[in-house]
């Protein structure tokens, strides 16, 4: 497996040469957002509290198991990600706005929106692993450096900012040309898909969708 | 008299247990699938894992951020006796589980479905979902607890008597397809499979032959038991592993549950238990007894009775005729 080891923010230097399926390990800082910070921000047009590009340009799809203390301070456990492809429709809109260059997640997206949202924006996405390295990504973050939005979006949609170290370990799913690797395994399983059905008879009643026509009967 | 107190405080350390110790029938299939997963990627993917469950332990932080929706299940002895009764009992389990989720912490993932309200702190309408089963011959309660994700992974389907084993195949290979891809599932995982009944009780069968059975066991009756290691073999043999790469790696284990069903139909549901498979169970005597475990022993031979009459249950009944 190549592993590569990257500091934050991250630059074109960085990018170049960077291949589908390396292992990476961050450094430096990332911020949380979700729908709730999508929806807020892009739909609802409400200003960001702090400006985006001074958390640096990592956006990470996660939600972390965290609580707040009765003085104020966190306690951070576990972080993983949550599925990225329910983020899709924002994100050309985002990067715009927070100038982000990496997208951090879970199941990655399509190539399409590769191709639409990030190579445009000179950005990637790196998948985490797994999933559900929790408690190593969690082992990564050195300080809560800052939560916003805690009370308006709730401990789950907040963006919490977080300084890091030695983060990982994340997949490279989407290259500088909107290649994604999970797209890539997926045509390799694919060839082999029909034959496992081979053999074995048809249900007598369809599901609505399996039919050819949405206009077709199910029986 | 089983404590509401030794209660709560076991009920709070199952769900640590669950959200930080990997069970250790789940570990030993996962290991053995490194061994015989051939593809670099699927490799790293089982490797970065059991590194994960090493740190969870060390660290004492939770294996998966996503603590799924926590919930209980509870076996109850015929004979026990619960302090304050069972109204009591639930609101400890709640009690521990808002307990939880502070303290371990646990992600307060719970929400109301339309105003997405969040308590934080995973207790709300029907949550945590509690649910029971009776043993006879016995004075004690087993807690279990189990965190689970609940996005992906889970499909359920009418089929008819006539789809026969190949349609049982077919919707098992179309939900290991559907949820596989991109790892959405979190294979490999331990699939339950929820055969019969109505409807819900296929779904639910299923949830419990997923969460509540170890790496291993197989069902009593041997045709059911046959079915469940050609339906794993199936799903490791897809050519697809974690994460959705290519690889072998789908299916650390199949357990099938049956329901009796309506005669015209097979109603069959599928559930997948994720790489952070949570579970942990405590056993409460009525003399304050406290015994921790992985296994929940959930489906017993009296659970999967399929007769009117249990042996040594007396009904009521006739021993009133008797005096």
């Amino acid at each position: 497996m190549k592993t590569k080891h990257i500091e934050l923010p991250l630059t074109d230097k960085s990018l170049k040469g960077l291949e589908l399926g390396t292992a990476v390990y961050l450094q430096g800082s990332v911020y949380t957002g979700r729908e709730g910070l999508y929806k807020r921000v892009l739909d609802q047009g409400v200003e960001p509290p702090v400006p985006l590009q001074s958390l640096g340009n990592a956006n990470f799809h996660c939600s972390p198991a965290a609580s707040v203390n009765e003085d104020g301070t966190y306690n951070l456990g576990a972080v993983t990600a949550t599925a990225s492809f329910r983020f899709a429709r924002w994100l050309s809109q985002w990067f715009e706005i927070s100038g982000c260059r990496v997208i951090i997640g879970k199941g990655g997206m399509t190539e399409d929106d590769y191709r639409t949202h990030f190579v445009p924006n000179g950005a990637i996405y790196l998948s985490t692993v797994g999933y559900g390295t929790g408690a190593l990504l969690g082992r990564g973050i050195k300080r809560i450096r800052d939560v916003y939005w805690l009370e308006e979006l709730g401990i789950a949609q907040a963006m919490w900012v977080l300084d890091v170290e030695n983060f990982g370990p994340f997949l490279v799913e989407s290259d500088m040309l909107g290649n994604s690797l999970f797209e890539r395994e997926g045509r390799i399983i694919n060839e082999n898909v029909d034959s496992l059905y081979d053999g074995l008879r048809q249900p007598a009643l369809k599901r609505y969708g399996e039919t050819t026509s949405r206009s077709d009967e199910v029986v | 008299m089983i404590k509401q107190d030794a209660i709560e405080e076991a009920a709070l350390e199952i769900m640590r247990r669950a959200a930080i110790v990997i069970p250790d029938d789940y570990k030993s299939g996962i290991k053995a699938m490194v061994k015989e997963e051939e593809n670099e990627l699927s490799r790293f993917v089982l490797e970065a894992m059991c590194e994960n469950w090493d740190v969870a332990e060390e660290d004492r932080r939770a294996m998966c951020a996503d603590t799924g929706l926590p919930r209980y299940f509870v076996k109850i002895g015929n004979e026990a006796q619960v302090e304050g009764g069972f109204v009591a009992l639930e609101r400890t389990l709640r009690w521990a589980t808002a307990r939880a989720t502070q303290e371990i912490p646990l992600r307060p993932n719970r929400v109301h479905p339309l105003s997405r309200i969040d308590h934080n702190n995973n207790v709300g309408i029907l949550a945590p979902e509690i649910e029971y089963t009776f043993e006879p011959d016995a004075d004690w309660i087993d807690i279990i607890s189990v965190h689970k994700g609940g996005l992906f992974g889970s499909d359920y389907r009418m089929l008819f008597p006539g789809d026969g084993i190949d349609g049982i195949k077919r919707f098992f290979l179309d939900v290991m397809l559907e949820f596989g891809r991109r790892g959405l599932a979190c294979q490999p995982a331990i699939v339950g499979v929820g055969l019969g009944g109505s409807k819900d009780t296929a779904m639910s069968i299923g949830k419990q032959a997923a969460c509540l059975r170890v790496v291993g066991d197989r069902n009593p009756d041997p045709e059911i038991a046959a079915l469940e290691q050609e339906l794993m073999v199936m799903g490791n043999n897809i050519g697809m592993g974690p994460m959705g790469f290519v690889g072998k790696s789908m299916v650390v284990d199949c357990h099938i549950e049956v329901a009796y069903t309506h005669t015209g139909g097979m109603p069959m549901s599928v559930h997948s238990f994720c790489l952070s498979s949570r579970r942990a169970v405590v056993r409460l005597g009525p003399g304050g007894e406290i015994e921790y475990r992985t296994d929940p022993e959930w489906f017993t031979p009296y659970r999967r009775r399929d007769t009117v009459e249990w042996e040594g249950v007396v009904p009521p009944l006739d021993k009133a005729v008797a005096q």
